[in-house]
């Protein structure tokens, strides 16, 4: 099988991308009818609403504990993980991650890396690093299989080929799989998809894997999945190299138990996954399977410029269920690729101005109508809403105010003549005598009324101030007692 | 790249982030449940594990000890199996004691290395005993470490799974503050709730994605100690 090149859009070209999703009725088809499929499938799982709450509570104490004590954890993570012989290494940046990977792959003389499913490695663009470096990168978890063999991206972060209909998956498997035929048969495909990753699986040299949860105390790698080729990544293949975030860690094992229930039930409506898979260490000595060397890349790109606010601090919380894209209006309209970002949706506009840069975002965070849906469903209680609206603050600050926490991109959005209108617009509304100025000309000049008003008038009727102002009709009423 | 780790762990100390709010209490949190809904007897867990893994399309069968060799080997003979793939642990020794002669017992004492290939593509069923069961979520915890390998609940297409009727508790938290999991992590503990499966194509169920197809559990009852 040949892999084709990653398609990269940028988050820049977002209004033009939504534009053509809007008008993709296919598509829209698809998303709404998958949301709607997994909100109700959540809803099952948390009948009882004083659980719930209860446990959310208990999920985001955990998480927020975990990032009061972040740079102390994360040693001590790494001391547990060193004494299992594990290799760790630190990345600022997604460049100096995929060559650390590269590094590891090289050393070891490997050509073939076979991939759990992992984000962190898709923010990196892993696969487009080590495959231009002559290193076979192959996704093993279905979704992930099906978009890297439509030269894609993943449109969801849970399900990666959400997008795609059974038709779409079986027109793939058909041309580009050798010796395939055509079937729309879930199981025929599944089953296709599994004879050929079954052999990479025996011939892969290094496993690369995300990490759900990562557990200080024990050094505990705790991976959540469904189809055992997480399993099959970190246990097969000599090398198993694990890529996180910094902010991945529990302070206690314990402390992932409640993570480890809202998880499933919150992303595809599970009571539990098929697999936990808590990994503590290469093979030991005695041990006959699991790799013998394993490596862990602690990622940072942009996450400790969030860490720094205390505010933008709670998106790193996120235990990346997907359920504020599940219940997001826009998300359920324009799909994840609009966002040409690797996290799309509500969890994406809050991280990926950290990850990017605001100059690169900046539209992000206006994708919403703060309906709050996102809030009430993120069990570990992060406070979207409110962090699009700072993000929109800070989008439009002025880029050198100074600011102690300066965002990189901040102010990417700020106009000249946008500050000049708010400025004359308060002006008036801070002084009676030019705001009854301006009542008398409104409407005795409403005639000359530009008909095109910008954005306005793009969907709706031109505005036009009133004949008479309220206050005035108010004052003949109150006269006329 | 340890300028990378001294710089991001400069940054986050720069952050003076300080602890907000409570300490998370998550044993009260559990502690408080199991007060709420009262301890529950040993035939309520047990019940609830198996309704649980039958919802995730395993084939749970409660036998008595002196006859879950039996009820095993009846459940290997219904699907086929030729070849059955074990370790040495005791529970696996009685079991290939009891095997008809048309079921082969394929011991894993070697490094997966040597019989990689063998496992793959030649063993049709592969035996682990669970080391607890949790009936919230009708999860069985497999300690693989020293005495049995991982790929044994893995690779082969039929997983066989025994599990005490005695090790069987509440909730995940239970199970692992009873055992106390943390002092003494294996290489890797698991946690297996039915055969693989996916809803990658369209959100429709499929299994055996990558893992087995087949999940099939033996729930010893009656009786102390080891089976
Ligand atoms: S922000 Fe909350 S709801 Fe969204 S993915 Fe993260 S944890 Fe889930």
């Amino acid at each position: 099988m040949s892999t084709h090149p990653v398609e990269f859009v940028s988050p820049t070209q977002f209004r033009a991308r939504v534009d053509e999703a809007l008008h993709d009725g296919g598509l829209r088809e698809n998303f709404r009818s998958a949301m709607q499929f997994l909100r109700d499938k959540r809803a099952s799982q948390f009948p009882d609403a004083d659980e719930m709450e209860g446990l959310r509570d208990v999920g985001e104490a955990v998480r927020k504990h975990a990032l009061a004590h972040l740079p102390a954890l994360l040693e001590k993570l790494e001391a547990q993980l060193r004494a299992r012989g594990v290799h760790v290494h630190w990345a600022e940046t997604p460049d100096e991650a995929c060559a650390i990977v590269h590094g590891i792959a090289t050393a070891a003389g490997a050509r073939r890396v076979i991939k759990g499913k992992s984000m962190v490695s898709e923010e990196v663009e892993l696969n487009h690093f080590l495959e231009a470096r002559g290193i076979e990168c192959l996704e093993s978890d279905m979704g992930e299989y099906i978009v890297q063999l439509a030269g894609e991206r993943p449109s969801h972060i849970v399900m990666p080929a959400i997008h795609k209909t059974r038709r779409d998956i079986a027109e793939l498997f058909a041309e580009k799989i050798p010796d395939s035929t055509y079937t729309e048969d879930v199981d025929a495909l599944i089953r296709t998809g599994r004879n050929v990753l079954r052999d990479r699986f025996m011939q892969a040299d290094i496993g690369v894997s995300g990490v759900n949860f990562a557990v200080a105390e024990t050094g505990t790698l705790w991976l959540v999945e469904n189809e055992g080729n997480g399993r099959l990544t970190t246990t097969v293949p000599d090398i198993h190299i694990a890529m996180m975030g910094i902010e991945k860690v529990v302070d206690t094992l314990e402390h992932a138990i409640p993570l480890a229930s809202l998880l499933p039930r919150s992303a595809t409506g599970q009571a539990t996954t098929t697999y936990f898979n808590l990994i503590t260490g290469p093979r030991r000595d005695g041990e006959q399977d699991g790799p013998r060397e394993m490596h862990v890349v602690l990622l940072d790109n942009g996450r400790t410029q969030a860490y720094a606010d205390e505010q933008l601090r709670a998106t790193l919380q996120c235990i990346r269920c997907g359920a504020c894209m599940n219940h997001c209006p826009v998300y359920a309209r324009v799909g994840g690729h609009a966002y040409g970002t690797t996290y799309p949706g509500p969890i994406g506009q809050i991280l990926s101005p950290h990850l990017l840069g605001l100059e690169a975002s900046r539209d992000l965070p206006t994708a919403s109508s703060l309906c709050g849906a996102c809030a009430e469903v993120c069990p570990v209680r992060i406070p979207i809403p409110d962090l699009l609206i700072r993000l929109r603050n800070e989008a439009n600050r002025q880029p050198d105010d100074g600011a102690a926490q300066r965002l990189i991109g901040q102010g990417a959005s700020f106009s000249v003549g946008q500050r000049l209108v708010w400025r004359f617009w308060s002006g008036i509304y801070a002084s009676p005598a030019r705001y009854r100025l301006l009542r008398w000309a409104a409407t005795r000049l409403r005639v000359f009324t530009p008909r095109a008003q910008l954005g306005w008038t793009q969907h709706r009727t031109p505005l036009r101030p009133a004949r008479r102002s309220l206050h005035d009709l108010m004052r003949e009423r109150r006269q006329a007692k | 790249m340890s300028g990378a780790r001294e710089r991001i762990l400069a940054r986050l100390r720069a952050a003076n982030a300080q602890a907000a709010g409570t300490p998370p209490d998550v044993a009260a949190y559990y502690g408080a449940r199991a007060a709420a809904l009262g301890a529950s007897p040993r035939e309520v867990r047990v019940a609830r594990l198996c309704e649980c893994l039958r919802a995730s399309r395993a084939d749970v069968i409660v036998s008595p000890r002196g006859e879950w060799t039996a009820a095993a080997v009846a459940a290997l003979r219904r699907r086929g199996v030729g070849r059955l793939a074990h370790a040495l642990d005791p529970a696996a020794r009685a079991l290939v004691a009891a095997l008809p002669p048309d079921i082969d017992a394929i011991a894993f004492r070697d490094p997966i290395e040597r019989w990689k290939r063998e496992i793959f593509e030649h063993c049709d069923a592969g035996f682990t005993p669970a080391a607890a069961g949790v009936a919230a979520t009708g999860a069985l915890l497999l300690n693989h470490g020293r005495d049995l390998p991982r790929t044994l609940s893995l690779v082969p297409p039929v997983s066989l799974i025994l599990v005490d009727e005695n090790d069987i508790f509440d909730d995940l938290h239970s199970a692992a503050s009873a055992q106390r999991w943390a002092h003494d992590m294996p290489t890797n503990r698991v946690l297996v709730s039915g055969p693989s499966k996916t809803a990658d194509i369209q959100q429709t169920l499929a299994y055996g994605a990558h893992g087995p197809r087949e999940l099939v559990v033996i729930v010893v009852t009656g009786g102390e100690g080891a089976a």
